[in-house]
């Protein structure tokens, strides 16, 4: 009888088509969409910890027709919101210190050590935008609100938008008090955020990472926080992840999260939706819903 | 006017104390809190005008010890801590700064919905924990498009509506009256308005109506999926009817600026994980408190040279 069982589960597994998944952590899908497991075969080094990666795809190689990669922007689902709103939360949390005078609190100090320092006035500030894409534009948007005055560098001056355009990242920041990463990551854009970018924005210059770790040159930022040559960060992501740099973690005027600007159930739902569908017109030969075009976009891994 | 007397209810500001103290005759009376009675006993003829903030404002006891008090100019806005009506029995004026710090209370607002919603804090104490490399799945609340209620729509309510419908949230608001000029949805019954909303903010004055005005029918009404933001004043919520819907879970979330206590926070919120804690700081900017001190001194000076004042309340 369990033979047969075991026979049976062989048979059902050999039927669902197998998808090799990377990402960060072992997904928070699954958590959510249980559903997905019984579709797909899903495949994550994360359970071999102690496999290297490319054994590990070499051996699964001739099995797996498709890939997903976890994360990356995608205009088809409402994620844009979602990483808009975190970088605001972020930019509002440096200047106001909210995580800060949170943990002040929580710690029993204020009765104890009096009113906690004052921070900085959001209207007024200069905030730089680095990649006006999809996600920069609803920043600004939502920035505009607050008083800030915008400017932006991209790879191109966006013909219909009004905001003041800067060919430099350098540039960008000696005329900015706050700098938000919002491109994607790719050769060019690789530690975009360098020491000269750091000296640029000035010891009071505070920057925004929801885009990936390695825009910025993360050992220089962590020397420019620690010396105080910068005035603070706000960082969702880091060249390593999930290790931190230790420094940061000694800092008041870091705020420190896990990757977190599009996990929301809404994101998530449609991610996972777009995921699914892709997967189904893939595996009926139809035609995917949300394709990459590769001489457009110039991705690495 | 260096031999005019003014008396400091507490410490608020090192700037404020420095051009007090250059431009008249400062009593600091903090420093006394001991022999409290002899020292406004010894200085009482003298002293002319109060300068308080929303810890410690002009009692009704204290403004009955200063028989010579012509002014009180506090540095909030708010005018809780002031005995109004003794002062318009007795002829005594009263100023606050309004319209400097509204940006600065408006933007806090946004960032406890965002801080709490998000969960920012949380995460960023999981991070300074070491608990990340253990994995997390908890999932946020998405803010942008989320219903937002708020109770006063005066001058810091409708700079909260202002910056959340940059987030595409649909604004509703309670009020005494019907404001004109708005596409805020009105609602003339509070509990409308929480069971109608996701986010409720208190944005308004308090007073003795306003006093407990979110108690537990509103937090029913609000449902274990809403979260309370307060900026207003601590009195403004019944805070253990808060503090149990959070902990027995019958509500989603809170931002809290402000506590019936200060600096007293319910020690069973320091547990949670779903809510945000701040120690007050509302208009706690450089920027804002320099502009809140230059308008009580202005305020001060404009009175004593005769002039109207800048931001006369009384």
């Amino acid at each position: 009888m369990e033979e047969e069982q075991e026979l049976k589960d062989h048979r059902e597994e050999r039927e669902l088509q197998i998808v090799l998944l990377l990402g960060l952590t072992p997904p928070p899908l699954f958590k959510f969409f249980p559903e997905l497991l019984q579709k797909f075969k899903f495949l994550s080094p994360f359970e071999y910890p102690t496999t290297p990666i490319h054994q590990f795809l070499k051996f699964h190689a001739q099995s797996i027709k498709v890939m997903i990669c976890m994360g990356g922007r995608n205009e088809a689902t409402c994620e844009l919101g979602d990483a808009a709103d975190f970088a605001v939360g972020l930019l509002l949390d440096v200047l106001r210190r909210i995580s800060a005078s949170n943990r002040y609190v929580r710690s029993g100090l204020w009765p104890l050590k009096g009113e906690y320092p004052l921070g900085l006035k959001v209207g007024g500030q200069r905030v730089g935008i680095v990649g006006l894409g999809s996600i920069g534009s609803e920043v600004a948007k939502r920035l505009d609100a607050f008083g800030c005055s915008i400017s932006y560098n991209s790879r191109r001056k966006k013909v219909s938008i009004l905001f003041p355009y800067y060919s430099h990242v350098c540039d960008l920041a000696a005329n900015c008090d706050i700098l938000i990463l919002c491109c994607a990551l790719t050769d060019e854009t690789y530690h975009i955020i360098n020491k000269d970018v750091l000296s640029a924005l000035g010891k009071d210059g505070v920057i925004i990472n929801v885009g990936r770790g390695a825009l910025v040159d993360e050992k220089a930022l962590v020397r420019f926080l620690v010396r105080g040559e910068i005035g603070g960060a706000g960082l969702d992501v880091f060249e390593n992840e999930p290790t931190v740099p230790k420094e940061f973690l000694e800092l008041d005027n870091v705020v420190l999260t896990l990757h977190k600007a599009v996990h929301t159930l809404s994101s998530l739902s449609a991610l996972y939706e777009l995921t699914m569908a892709n997967l189904e017109a893939f595996f009926s030969n139809k035609p995917l819903l949300s394709p990459v075009n590769y001489e457009q976009e110039a991705v690495t891994l | 006017m260096e031999s005019i007397g003014v008396l400091m209810t507490c410490p608020m500001s090192n700037y404020l104390e420095e051009e007090l103290e250059k431009k008249f005759k400062l009593f600091k009376i903090w420093k006394h809190t001991d022999q409290k009675d002899q020292f406004l006993k010894e200085n009482s003829q003298s002293i002319r005008a109060i300068v308080g903030n929303a810890a410690v404002g002009a009692s009704s006891e204290l403004i009955d010890s200063l028989p010579k008090l012509e002014i009180v100019s506090s540095y909030s806005v708010g005018l809780d801590k002031i005995d109004l009506n003794k002062c318009k029995e007795k002829g005594i004026r009263v100023s606050n700064t309004p319209d400097v710090l509204t940006d600065d209370v408006a933007d806090l607002a946004i960032a406890l919905i965002l801080s709490t919603l998000r969960r920012i804090c949380e995460s960023d104490r999981y991070v300074r924990n070491g608990l990340w490399k253990k994995g997390d799945f908890k999932l946020s609340t998405k803010f942008t498009g989320k219903s937002v209620g708020i109770i006063g729509l005066g001058r810091i309510g409708a700079a909260i509506a202002e910056r959340a419908a940059a987030f595409d949230c649909p604004i509703s608001y309670f009020s005494r009256s019907e404001k004109p000029n708005t596409n805020y949805k009105y609602y003339s019954n509070i509990l409308d308005l929480a069971a109608n909303c996701q986010i409720l903010v208190v944005a308004c004055a308090l007073t003795e109506e306003t006093r407990h005005i979110v108690n537990r029918q509103v937090i029913d009404a609000l449902g274990p999926k809403g979260v309370v933001i307060n900026i207003g004043r601590g009195p403004h919520i019944d805070e253990p009817e808060l503090v149990s819907a959070l902990v027995e879970g019958r509500l989603g979330g809170a931002g809290l600026d402000v506590y019936e206590n200060e600096p007293e926070v319910p020690e069973e919120l320091l547990g949670l994980d779903n809510v945000v804690l701040l120690p007050h700081v509302g208009s706690g900017t450089f920027e804002t408190r320099n502009a809140m001190a230059d308008l009580v001194i202005g305020n001060l000076e404009a009175y004593f040279s005769n002039k109207p004042l800048l931001t006369p309340v009384v």
